[in-house]
């Protein structure tokens, strides 16, 4: 427990990616069989503890601590856990041994709740302040040390001789404590094949312009639209199903609207969007409105009934038993096509080739498509086998041209990592009209969206340098610079929003350049980005 | 008959002062004549009539303020006694920073202990505290929760030692209070068995200079400036707490941000500082070692003066003695 602890403890101050993966691959090194399978378990979230209610965690302490002490502690301390951690009093470690991870996972998983709370005070005695602080983290089913299910399986690659890609196809057939997934990356056996539940890494495109394009035959090519959801794979089999985001992470509790329909074996790619269904046609909605059921993890009836989710296929991994990734697209789309002809389903559909005869018929084609729910063009060539990641020359992205705005920095806060001696992360606005107290007209500021990137190292020094001149007020770590500062940014889409002040969200936004020589009255009006709401 | 302390050493403005002595001991405003316990700018200020204080800590005063920070000075070792007006004092080690002092004050028949800023672990750079009994005992409460537990030093400093293994491109940045601390985290890196020269940003290397001259050995060290990333890999650099993150860590390439302090037990004040390594090192006392002074001290009266007060003369009070706050303004609880 005290290494599980002394990780989750280095985590929560580690803010950097390369950093926790360095700190999850060190303790991989060190840690026993089956303690590290279960710290990888936590790690991704997928421990199921009986969840201990606070108000007895809090009155297990004060039996044991003077109630006065503990009420001005946790005042000070502010988190419940830490207070506990930090109050519990030291008693002889001698005949207190501090428990094995693998003990408090095995015995909290039987255990009632009574029963755990009992388990805990006797571990409590055997465990340090990080110790304690730890074991009731993992208690409370909630680590928040900053690492996804992602980040903890890419450090377990790095520790051992397995790609990424194999383990997350592994992933799903085992269980914690992953005993036998581990042995195998560190050098063993590879585990036998059970089921195709598992998550394939998808294939990712290049992104392209038009004048690329000289360089590649049309009709090596299939053309369709880049739809504004986002990428998802479907693994079903054995009457069980995952749906999984671009990033592997099991998305299907929050769409069971979707999982419902699925009936078939097969893993497909495509998209997830919401999508209304109007008399045989299917008119996709704005991002907005998916965005809507992307924030929730247990959406409700309502909600399932105005944004129906919907999935647009584009490609086939495996259909029955068949693995068709070695197959060319060509005759992957036209087994996936055959297996929906066969029998439709509700909530699904296929993305439809676009028929062009050269590159210009194309660019005229994109330049007309402002549709909601479009968001570009895909290319992609017909011999190109499914493979995993970004490989160059057979997928490509064409982004419908980006937005923009010229805006005013409103407010700039210090980066993370690398960045964190940085003012990096800016809040800007756009003016709307006003009436001041004499009831003169006039015009505000308000803030209309946040970039963190699209400068170069060069710019982001001088922004730094422009920050610490231009401040005029603070708020905690929240620098408020003074309005003079105009740079143009660019982004994918505008939506309306309750959220901000403005009633505006914007997609991806980021610096597109800096105009140092603008000035700020010449920014853009708020009224000016409610006429590119999509 | 005894005359109780409560009738000749009273919290005034300018700090405590002791009537029938005439002095204030470590007052926030120029006086005329002044005992001043250690040299941390809170306690000790410079503009006074007569400064009565250790060596050391008049040392530190010189470079801190210059020459001629007081119109006299008067040094005093440890368990020499001197009469100032009705009353004898004497300076003992309070084990806090090199040359800090408890003041022991008798008067009438009583004795008062002011115990300025203390602690009671081992340190390295200074004597220990010594518990000398008591009628009231005059302590702070810095750390007075009982969530304070200051971790054993030498965990502490194998974090340190342990991320170097871990990150061996980046520099370890620690930031240390200019006086005391600075000193003490090489000290305890050097009995851990560190022998490569440590860097220190240039706010540190005077107080660190005048360790050497006072007979504390601290090994190797160097002048971080002019250094470039490539050359501080794996290296340790100390500075003080307000440079992390601050565009002169930049100098560093990609650091690894650690803070030495007793305030870093709390996560909440770890992530504040921007510690990527919190180190719980403290040159205050935490709350048992606070409890246990109290004992050991066996005073039947104890007054609190900064830091957490109320939890503190609660927890005395607990153990049958009296206890009441002392309020003074001006100390800080930076560490
Ligand atoms: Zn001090």
């Amino acid at each position: 427990m005290q290494l599980f602890a002394d990780l989750l403890d280095a985590l929560s101050y580690q803010p950097a990616r390369n950093g926790k993966l360095r700190l999850i691959e060190d303790y991989l090194r060190h840690a026993p069989d089956p303690d590290r399978g279960y710290a990888l378990a936590a790690l991704c979230g997928e421990l199921e503890l009986p969840s201990l209610k606070p108000a007895a965690l809090r009155d297990m302490t004060i039996a044991r601590v003077d109630p006065e002490l503990f009420g001005w502690s946790y005042d000070y301390v502010g988190d419940l856990a830490e207070t506990i951690a930090l109050i519990w009093p030291v008693t002889d470690r001698a005949t207190h041994v501090p428990p094995r991870l693998s003990d408090v996972v095995e015995r909290l998983r039987l255990a009632g709740r009574a029963e755990a709370m009992i388990l805990m005070s006797d571990w409590l005695d055997g465990l340090d302040a990080t110790g304690r602080w730890a074991l009731l983290k993992l208690a409370a089913g909630a680590l928040r040390v900053g690492v996804s299910a992602r980040l903890a399986k890419t450090a377990l690659s790095a520790f051992g001789t397995v790609g990424l890609e194999d383990i997350e196809e592994q992933w799903p057939q085992h269980e914690p404590p992953y005993t036998e997934l581990i042995r195998w990356v560190a050098g063993g056996e590879k585990p036998a094949a059970r089921n195709t539940l598992g998550f394939r890494p998808l294939m990712l495109s290049h992104p392209i312009e038009e004048s690329d394009l000289a360089n590649l035959t049309p009709h090596d090519f299939c053309a369709e639209w880049k739809w504004d959801g986002i990428r998802v794979q479907i693994a079903a089999s054995d009457g069980q199903v995952r749906l999984y985001s671009r990033a592997g992470e099991d998305i299907s509790g929050a769409f069971p609207d979707l999982i419902e329909h699925v009936d078939f074996e097969a893993v497909l790619d495509g998209e997830l969007l919401v999508a209304r269904r109007t008399d045989n046609a299917v008119e996709v909605a704005s991002f907005n409105d998916l965005q809507q059921r992307l924030n929730r993890k247990k959406p409700n009836p309502a909600l399932m009934l105005s944004n129906p989710a919907h999935m647009r296929l584009y490609d086939a991994l495996i259909i029955g038993n068949d693995d068709l990734r070695p197959l060319p697209l060509r005759e992957r789309r036209q087994h996936l096509e055959a297996w929906y002809a066969q029998r439709p389903r509700l909530r699904f559909d296929l993305s439809p080739l676009i028929q062009f005869a050269n590159w210009s018929e194309l660019v005229r084609l994109r330049a007309d498509a402002r549709a909601s729910g479009i968001e570009g063009l895909m290319l992609k060539r017909w011999e190109s086998p499914y493979i995993a990641g970004r490989v160059k020359g057979h997928w490509f992205k064409w982004k419908r041209d980006a937005l923009t705005i010229d805006a005013v920095l409103m407010y700039a806060q210090r980066g993370h990592g690398k960045r964190s001696s940085f003012y990096s992360d800016f809040t800007f606005g756009c003016w709307r009209p006003i009436v001041d107290e004499h009831g003169n007209p006039g015009r505000e500021l308000v803030p209309v969206g946040k970039a963190y990137s699209g400068f170069t190292d060069e710019e982001l020094r001088r922004l730094d340098r422009w920050v610490r001149n231009n401040t005029v007020d603070r708020f905690g770590p929240v620098r408020v610079l003074s309005p003079a500062l105009v740079a143009e940014f660019e982004f994918d889409s505008v939506h309306e929003s309750t959220r901000h002040k403005s009633g505006l969200a914007l997609r991806f936004p980021r610096f597109h350049r800096i105009r140092w020589d603008k000035p700020a009255n010449e920014a853009d009006e708020v009224e000016t980005l409610k006429k590119l709401i999509s | 008959m005894a005359l109780h302390p409560q009738h000749w050493l009273k919290p005034m403005p300018g700090g405590l002062y002791c009537e029938p002595g005439g002095f204030f001991i470590d007052p926030s405003r120029p006086v005329d004549r002044a005992i001043v316990t250690h040299g941390h700018g809170d306690h000790a200020r410079a503009g006074h009539g007569k400064v009565a204080a250790t060596a050391e800590t008049l040392a530190i005063m010189g470079v801190r303020y210059g020459e001629g920070f007081a119109r006299e000075t008067q040094s005093l070792s440890y368990g020499e006694r001197l009469g100032m007006g009705d009353v004898t004092i004497m300076l003992e080690p309070a084990g806090h920073i090199l040359g800090s002092a408890q003041v022991v004050l008798e008067h009438g028949g009583c004795r008062a202990v002011v115990s300025g800023d203390y602690k009671r672990r081992f340190d390295p750079t200074c004597p220990p505290f010594t518990p000398v009994k008591c009628d009231v005992f005059i302590t702070e409460a810095t750390f007075g929760l009982p969530v304070f537990h200051h971790p054993p030093d030498k965990g502490e400093i194998g974090k340190v030692l342990h991320a170097r293994e871990l990150f061996p491109d980046r520099s370890m940045l620690v930031g240390v209070y200019a006086l005391g601390k600075c000193q003490r985290v090489i000290a305890l890196l050097r009995r851990a068995g560190y022998d490569k020269p440590i860097y220190l940003h240039g706010a540190l290397q005077a107080l660190t200079q005048l360790y050497e001259t006072q007979g504390v050995r601290l090994g190797p060290l160097a002048s971080v400036a002019g250094m470039v990333p490539a050359q501080l890999k794996s290296e340790i650099v100390l500075c003080p707490p307000s440079a992390i993150g601050e565009v002169w860590s930049r100098r560093m390439g990609d650091p690894v941000p650690a803070v030495a302090s007793g305030w870093m037990r709390i996560r909440a004040r770890a992530r504040q500082a921007r510690a990527e390594l919190p180190l719980i090192i403290s040159d205050h006392c935490d709350w048992d070692e606070l409890l246990q002074t109290v004992r050991d001290v066996d005073a039947p009266e104890v007054w609190v003066t900064h830091g957490r007060e109320e939890a503190l003369i609660h927890a005395i009070q607990q153990t049958g003695r009296r206890a009441r706050a002392l309020s003074l303004v001006g100390y800080e609880d930076e560490e």
